[in-house]
């Protein structure tokens, strides 16, 4: 029981491999099955253009796993290295970093995210860009306040007295004590990546049509929803199971790791 | 006090820069882009003028700072009328909505954050935190529809969406407003977990007071600093989440004048939606601080 929030993210990530390595044909047009309802060979019934709902779906969480991996991994190096340097010289390079990640925090949520893509314009690689320039802050925040503290340890003292190299103090001495925050802070952040895709291709600033996401897909179910309720339920459901999935398993490592807020 | 206020000008300043960029940031012409192919030379000058983007970029920045100092934040390409006049337009809309959703969100995040606090463990506590962990796992995009496939249309006693009826605004404002009550439902059960342990809750309970006035006076006045801490926050997320709420519901706010800016590529409204969204959240977040030091003696006196 414990375990199902890991359970679920894997299936999630199972199916995403699974769309990756078979053709689903989560494309493929057939004009009779125009929002069919699910049955027999199609379990979750199409879309308003008789395409096939589950392929999609598999289609989306892959779009969706690839933003996160690719956004968290860019954010989180950029992020925890600014932080790093941020928090190790402290004075004006502090002062200056802080006041620009307080400058992004000035825009709440996904808005700075929205307005980038939005004047960058749609497609899969200018959400991905749009959601790297706003999403580092977080990483940069929780990182400059440990190190901080971090540097007035006695062993990040030793090793400055024995004439190791800045990165060298940076990377072996002190990041290793922050990956149980970092960790949770990144969970939390990909739960909130997930959404944010969603919410992009939501508003239409996404991957283009035919190709499928979460968002889109979402948007053409509202828009179906009267006479095709299934339609908009199986992809909400998706979404509402792995963002659930993801901010559990964000609340056990935490619990797990004794990390505070 | 003075140092909070002065420490909000270099903020504000990186937000006119930061929507400057913005419009900046444009791949190409810009003016290509906003006006399509089939737009004249003419009307091209005139709009390249208008934007100056004629002059190098230092002053054409500080142009635009000048410019929305005075509350000038430019002309809408799409309909040509001034943009302040549009926002001016929108705003009551999306305040109305945000003021609500904060009301629902208030009535319900604290009272249930306090009964999961009283019953820890319990199972009102265990449906208390479920309920909240799926409801912040609903972006509003899918508990809007959810609201409104049930109450609009399976029983067909409220709007689907727009503005005509005096109800349409209550699912828009029910969305907006779970989302923060889940939130405060956390908060609310965290902080009043802490302040029950205090000794000046068993010194009022040793005293014989009446369980209610103890909770209610005693511990959830103590508890409420963090919280009013985490509302200032969060509104910021609620006024960004007025963009998709709006949207669903077709409810003509700033979120939706956004929205429309988009994808009729008129940046300049997206921009000056930005900016009066980022602003007003820089001034909410100022008020809290305000706030918090009114209500809590320590902060104040300690200053």
């Amino acid at each position: 029981m414990k375990r199902w929030s890991i359970v679920v993210l894997f299936l999630w990530i199972f199916a995403a491999a699974l769309a990756a390595l078979i053709d689903l044909k989560p494309n493929q047009i057939n004009l009779d099955l125009i929002l069919a309802m699910p049955q027999n060979h199609h379990w979750l019934g199409c879309d308003d253009l008789g395409r096939e709902i589950l392929p999609r779906l598999l289609s989306g969480v892959q779009v969706s796993l690839w933003v996160v991996l690719v956004v968290t991994l860019v954010t989180a190096t950029v992020g925890i290295s600014l932080g790093l340097i941020s928090g190790y010289y402290g004075g004006m390079v502090d002062r200056t970093l802080m006041q620009i990640t307080d400058v992004f925090l000035a825009f709440p949520g996904i808005l700075l995210a929205i307005a980038f893509a939005a004047v960058l314009g749609a497609g899969l690689n200018n959400l991905i860009l749009a959601l790297c320039l706003t999403s580092w802050v977080g990483y940069a925040r929780l990182t400059r306040a440990q190190a901080l503290s971090m540097r007035q340890r006695q062993h990040v003292m030793a090793a400055e007295s024995l004439g190791a190299s800045v990165p060298r103090i940076m990377f072996k001495h002190m990041l290793p004590l922050l990956a149980a925050p970092l960790l949770v802070e990144a969970t939390y952040s990909m739960a909130g990546l997930v959404i944010a895709e969603a919410s992009l291709s939501f508003l239409g600033l996404g991957i283009q049509a035919p190709n499928a996401s979460w968002g889109a897909m979402l948007r053409d179910g509202v828009r179906y929803m009267l006479v095709a309720p299934h339609y908009v339920l199986a992809v909400g459901l998706s979404l509402m199971s792995l963002v659930l999935a993801v901010n559990v398993l964000g609340d056990q490592l935490r619990d797990r790791l004794d990390v505070r807020n | 006090m003075l140092k909070r206020l002065l420490g909000t000008i270099p903020v504000i300043f990186g937000v006119l820069l930061l929507t400057f960029v913005l419009v900046h940031s444009i791949p190409g012409d810009p003016v290509e882009v906003m006006l399509g192919e089939s737009a004249t030379s003419a009307d091209r000058e005139v709009l390249r003028q208008n934007l100056g983007l004629d002059e190098p970029l230092p002053i054409q920045f500080f142009q635009y700072v000048a410019k929305v100092a005075q509350g000038d934040l430019g002309v809408s390409i799409h309909s040509k009328k001034p943009i302040v006049d549009l926002l001016a337009e929108r705003l009551p809309a999306t305040m109305k909505l945000a003021a609500l959703a904060l009301m629902i969100a208030i009535s319900i995040g604290v009272p249930l954050g306090i009964v999961a606090a009283l019953k820890v463990d319990r199972w009102a506590d265990n449906l208390a935190t479920v309920l909240s962990l799926t409801v912040s796992a609903m972006p509003h995009f899918w508990l809007g529809p959810l609201l409104m496939m049930v109450f609009a249309l399976w029983l067909g006693f409220l709007p689907v969406s727009g503005m005509d009826a005096n109800t349409s605004i209550i699912l828009p404002a029910l969305t907006l407003g779970f989302g923060l009550a889940a939130i405060l439902t956390r908060m609310t059960r965290a902080s009043m977990l802490e302040v029950l342990h205090e000794d000046f809750i068993r010194t009022a309970r040793a005293k014989g007071l009446p369980e209610k006035i103890v909770i209610l006076k005693h511990a959830l006045r103590a508890a409420l600093l963090p919280i009013v801490t985490v509302l200032g926050l969060q509104l910021g997320s609620l006024l960004a989440g007025t963009v998709i709420t709006e949207t669903v519901f077709a409810w003509d706010g700033i979120g939706r004048l956004l929205v429309e800016s988009i994808e009729k590529r008129d940046y300049p409204v997206t921009q000056a939606c930005v900016l009066v969204i980022a602003l007003t959240y820089v001034f909410v977040n100022l008020l809290t601080d305000i706030i918090y030091t009114r209500i809590d003696p320590r902060v104040r006196f300690s200053s």
